[in-house]
């Protein structure tokens, strides 16, 4: 019973960070970043798994640790174990994927400033235990990769015509070969590449998913009859 | 009452600072090496970009000497040299120095000078400048650092090497001039002072903390 329990709750954590309560679509948290870094996939992919990495850090540590910060200064608590993810994984990426870090510069150590991060924080990993707080970490991290990555995508096929242009510099050299040449332009789409772009095409996303959602709405507002009579017959 | 609470607060806080500083101290630690290869790399690259490899025939990277000039290189810390000869007849050096009035802190480059003067190609290697503002400088954002390729710097008061804005022959971007303005007037003292000292960077030993394991690192693979 409590196994089930449990495993619906892990269902509505997913699907809250991945669409319901999206940090990107719904929260519109972390926007610095995601707008600024998505110019190629390679780019957005980079800084969509470092934020998930930190994510899934900080809220297991947050939980971890919340019985013994008092309430008093739980904010500068949260703000010390994000801030050391970060540097953590800025050494990394310094270290590993170099050409990548250069690539994403300031923006790295800017995670820090994600109010996605500290607002999971705060928001569950404070009042709930380990696994559940670093499911949800790993969830919220993905709907703001995924964002950032559709982000990316959008703007480097019309801006450069490509995808995956300079994936070597995240994935090593094998991933060279995959990019992909998809329109020929003589000259960018400037728009596209420049932040302008970015807000222009976020809206788009944002307007997709509400008129996807209106539709679920719409669809399940239709058969409200037919859920009636099966609460009846369950509850025999 | 209070007092209590916040020595315990104060305590705690101070702990889980203490604890943070030292897994990062640790992280650093194990990283601090492959970083430190990683730049190697990345200097190596930005050197064979900037001076022609078929102008010198001496390994570039191992050719290093040290200088410390606080005023000119913008840096306390002695800046490395690399000397480009061939057949050991000087070629070019190129020169790593630091914008020091940056928007936003230190910017590092590395500017290349041929025999005669004349600047064989600037490339920045590291800076925090604003996105989309300031790292316009770096040659994967715009070619605005091309530009100094083949300019020549008539001394230290030389009025060209200014930005527009202030009557010089170098654009400076929409929305940010300290940037540009830092990195010409730091390639500007770089080349003057280069030139001005050709003779003695020439002849300087070879001493470079960095190259000095590049070298171990050759000695032991040919043995």
């Amino acid at each position: 019973m409590s196994n089930v329990k449990a495993q619906n709750e892990f269902k509505t954590l997913a699907r809250d960070g991945l669409w319901e309560n999206n940090p990107a679509l719904v929260q519109l948290l972390g926007l610095c970043p995601l707008l600024a870094v998505t110019g190629t996939i390679t780019n957005a992919l980079g800084l969509g798994l470092a934020t998930l990495l930190v994510l899934v850090g900080s809220n297991i540590t947050v939980s971890l640790v919340r019985d013994w910060v008092p309430n008093e200064i739980r904010i500068p608590v949260f703000v010390i174990v994000i801030a050391t993810f970060v540097t953590f994984v800025e050494l990394v990426m310094h270290a590993f994927t170099y050409g990548l870090f250069t690539a994403l510069g300031i923006f790295i150590p800017l995670i820090v400033t994600n109010c996605a991060i500290i607002g999971r924080a705060e928001a569950y990993a404070s009042k709930n235990p380990w696994h559940k707080a670093g499911f949800d970490g790993l969830v919220m991290g993905s709907g703001f990769a995924l964002v950032l990555v559709l982000l990316g995508s959008i703007r480097e096929i019309i801006g450069q015509g490509t995808l995956f242009d300079g994936a070597e510099l995240l994935l090593g050299d094998w991933a060279a070969g995959l990019r992909v040449e998809i329109i020929q332009f003589d000259y960018p789409l400037l728009l596209a590449v420049l932040p302008p772009g970015a807000f222009i095409a976020m809206g788009m996303i944002i307007a997709v998913k509400n008129i996807i959602d209106r539709q679920r709405k719409e669809r399940a507002a239709q058969k409200p009859v037919e859920k009636a009579q099966r609460v009846r017959v369950t509850s025999q | 009452m209070i007092v209590p609470a916040m020595r315990r607060n104060g305590l705690i806080l101070a702990a889980f600072a203490l604890v943070a500083t030292g897994l990062l101290m640790f992280t650093q630690y194990l990283t601090a090496d492959r970083i430190a290869a990683q730049q190697r790399n990345e200097l190596m690259r930005t050197l064979s970009e900037l001076i022609p490899s078929e102008s010198y025939d001496n390994d570039l990277y191992g050719d290093c000497t040290e200088v410390t000039e606080p005023k000119v290189l913008g840096s306390k810390l002695a800046q490395p040299v690399y000397r480009a000869r061939m057949n050991g007849q000087p070629v070019a050096v190129a020169v790593r120095t630091t914008a020091p009035d940056g928007y936003s802190g230190d910017i590092h480059l590395l500017v290349a000078i041929a025999l005669n003067g004349s600047v064989l190609g600037v490339r920045v290697l590291e800076h925090r400048e604003t996105p989309g503002l300031g790292d316009k400088i770096d040659v994967r954002r715009s070619n605005w650092i091309l530009s100094f390729t083949n300019e020549r710097v008539r001394g230290a008061d030389d009025s060209r090497w200014q930005v527009r804005r202030d009557g010089g022959a170098f654009d400076q971007f929409s929305g940010a001039t300290i940037t540009p303005r830092a990195v010409i007037n730091a390639i500007q003292r770089t080349v003057v002072w280069a030139t001005e000292h050709q003779q003695s960077l020439f002849s300087a030993p070879r001493q470079c903390a960095g190259s000095a394991m590049v070298d171990e690192q050759e000695e032991q693979a040919n043995e």
